[in-house]
């Protein structure tokens, strides 16, 4: 008899499919339950509009702003890095190249996605800094500017992978209308083919983001550990990821306020990745081009 | 009509490889013979970051005596360490500072006991980059000033610390609050153990401190002494003065007298290991302490800190060998 059989896989599929749900909204729980308690001893305000973060010494200070903007600085450095190299790449391997130079230069794009991301930290440190150091006066040993510049290499493949996907996705009949009315190849790829791909450049674009705001390794070796509010990428700075690991790897005790700072620090992480996936799943719809 | 896949020439070979796998797992599974007195076990240790290098040296030297014992050194702070001593999760915690009550009651909550033994002088050291030409000593005053809570935010320029000091920032590293280190130096210079202002780069690896100090022209930090004797050419000395002219008149760098005879002052500190009495039943872990009690003045001296005084030596030993009798498992 086969129908039991097929239910029976039919439930272990539903099931697969509910534990990931399942999971997702256990880790949320316990992100509200902990924040929660954190935000009973400390003012939502002076959380998020506060300019000092020392909650494991004897002044505490709970002012989320520096970690914040430490995040959003590094992440910065790293778009202004990958985007343009990101799509440059897509748009030649889409539309110039050869496919013998595709074949072999694609997968080597994806090693550059499996360095192990503490490689990178210690590349970041050892190499980029010192080598930053020597024509940048003032730049001190931490600082945002050289993880934000390996987070860019780190995150290229991303961009360009997608963004290849989205170019290769329009027809090639608006190709050849553009060729037709005497365009030049610049100016088809820029003026028509980039502007129908940008739903897919964008999604690309805030997956790699997304991907950045939480990284964690990368700037905990070379971004600093000194909570600093300052959009200054020059000196040292410390960002959500690298606090969580900070405090994790103390003797902080379990169900201090202390302990708490770092559900609260998770709970901004998962706000902002969260808010960032559903303005790309918005812009993706209200951009989202549909050919024949 | 079908031929069997494995003719019956393929089916010979196959069985000879698996005749021939069989036969070398039995002889990769039959090891040398175990020396009576070869030692095995595992031995974790974690703890201070100062105390490290020496646990980490002691322990070098034991495996090349006993290359079947694991010894492993972590560092994740004095009382990083002490956390996961009092759940018993480690068989020796490095200190560098005594055991806290809290942590005396969290051992005794988990029966737990242990034995403090004494290994080791340290002189904290404060150090500079070497092209800063300015700050060649500094007083117990200045330093609070500096480091103080309430110097959070305000006291961000050499100037501020003392006038005759340029007007540029100043960019601080120190040990983190989970280090021994830390507690050692707030409670020395302020007073008040962990009373910290909280601006500053703080981690409970030492090495990331040395890092920030020696690639930042303005910065200022402070760790255990054996961490700027490995790191000299990359790091300056700053002398400090105690203004207490009994115990050695003007500024003082730390040295192996200095910190002996006490004028290194307030910064000169005792190191220790704490080992757990359930470990101390095992005979790898008595004798790696016992090797580590004599080897420690030797190696305390490579790696940069003071060694004890013979008679504390002695001591030491006699109040290890007393905590084992005292522990021993009736066999």
């Amino acid at each position: 008899m086969r129908r039991p059989k097929e239910k029976l896989i039919e439930k272990l599929l539903a099931a697969s499919g509910w534990l990931t749900i399942l999971t997702t909204l256990g880790i949320l729980v316990i992100l509200v339950y902990e924040s929660g308690q954190f935000f009973a001893d400390v003012s939502v305000w002076e959380f998020l509009t506060g300019t000092e973060w020392t909650p494991l010494f004897s002044k505490k200070e709970f002012g989320i702003l520096p970690l914040l903007t430490a995040t959003l600085l590094t992440s910065v450095i790293a778009l202004l890095v990958a985007l343009p190299v990101g799509l440059t790449i897509a748009i030649y391997l889409n539309e110039y190249s050869n496919r013998k130079f595709r074949s072999t230069v694609k997968p080597m794009l994806e090693v550059l996605a499996s360095v192990p991301t503490v490689v990178y930290g210690f590349f970041a440190l050892t190499i980029i800094t010192p080598f930053l150091q020597s024509f940048i006066p003032g730049l001190a040993g931490f600082n945002s500017i050289s993880p934000g510049i390996v987070m860019g290499i780190m995150i290229i493949p991303m961009i360009s992978s997608l963004s290849e996907d989205a170019l290769f996705a329009v027809p090639k009949s608006l190709r050849d209308a553009s060729y037709g009315m005497g365009a030049t190849r610049f100016q088809t790829v820029f003026r028509v083919l980039i502007p129908s791909a940008a739903s897919g450049i964008i999604v690309s674009v805030i997956l790699a983001v997304s991907r950045a705001i939480g990284e964690t390794m990368i700037v905990a070796i070379a971004a600093g550990q000194q909570p600093n509010f300052t959009l200054n990428p020059l000196v040292p700075v410390e960002t959500i990821t690298t606090y969580i690991v900070q405090v994790s790897l103390g003797d902080v005790p379990r169900d201090s306020l202390e302990y708490r700072t770092i559900f609260a620090a998770g709970m901004v992480l998962f706000i902002i990745t969260f808010i960032m996936n559903n303005i790309s799943l918005w812009l993706k719809r209200k951009y989202h081009r549909q050919y024949e | 009509m079908k031929r069997s896949i494995l003719k019956n020439s393929n089916r010979f070979r196959f069985g000879n490889l698996v005749i021939l796998a069989v036969i070398a797992l039995v002889i990769a599974s039959c090891g040398q013979p175990k020396k009576s007195n070869e030692k095995t076990g595992n031995i974790s240790i974690d703890g201070s970051s100062t105390v490290y290098p020496i646990s980490e040296a002691v322990a070098e030297e034991y495996l090349a005596l006993n290359p079947k014992v694991r010894v492993t050194v972590g560092e994740s702070g004095t009382g990083g360490g002490f956390k996961k001593f009092g759940r018993g999760e480690i068989d020796i915690n490095d200190a560098s500072r005594a055991i806290k009550q809290g942590e005396i009651e969290a051992c005794e909550a988990n029966n737990i006991k242990f034995i403090e033994l004494l290994i080791a002088y340290d002189g904290m050291a404060i150090v500079v980059n070497p092209n800063n030409t300015w700050a060649t000593d500094i007083t117990v005053a200045e330093l609070k000033k500096l480091w103080e809570p309430a110097a959070q935010g305000k006291i961000t320029k050499w100037n501020q610390v003392r006038t005759t000091w340029p007007d540029k920032e100043i960019h601080l590293y120190g040990a983190g609050t989970a280090s021994g280190t830390f507690d050692y130096f707030t409670e020395a210079i302020m007073g008040e153990a962990k009373s910290c202002r909280g601006d500053y780069t703080a981690s409970e690896d030492d090495n990331v401190l040395v890092q920030g100090v020696a690639s930042d022209d303005l910065a200022l930090g402070f760790f255990g002494l054996s961490y700027f004797e490995n790191n000299k050419d990359k790091l300056k000395l700053v002398a400090v003065n105690d203004e207490n002219p009994e115990n050695g008149d003007g500024a003082i760098l730390p040295t192996l007298e200095t910190v002996k005879d006490k004028t290194y002052a307030p910064l000169s500190r005792p190191l220790f290991i704490y080992v757990n009495s359930t470990a101390a039943e095992k005979e790898v872990i008595q004798d790696f302490v016992t090797f580590y009690l004599e080897q420690a003045p030797a190696l305390v001296k490579e790696v940069g800190y003071i060694p004890l005084e013979d008679n504390e030596i002695a001591a030491g030993k006699a109040v290890w060998a007393d905590f084992v009798k005292a522990h021993a498992v009736i066999k």
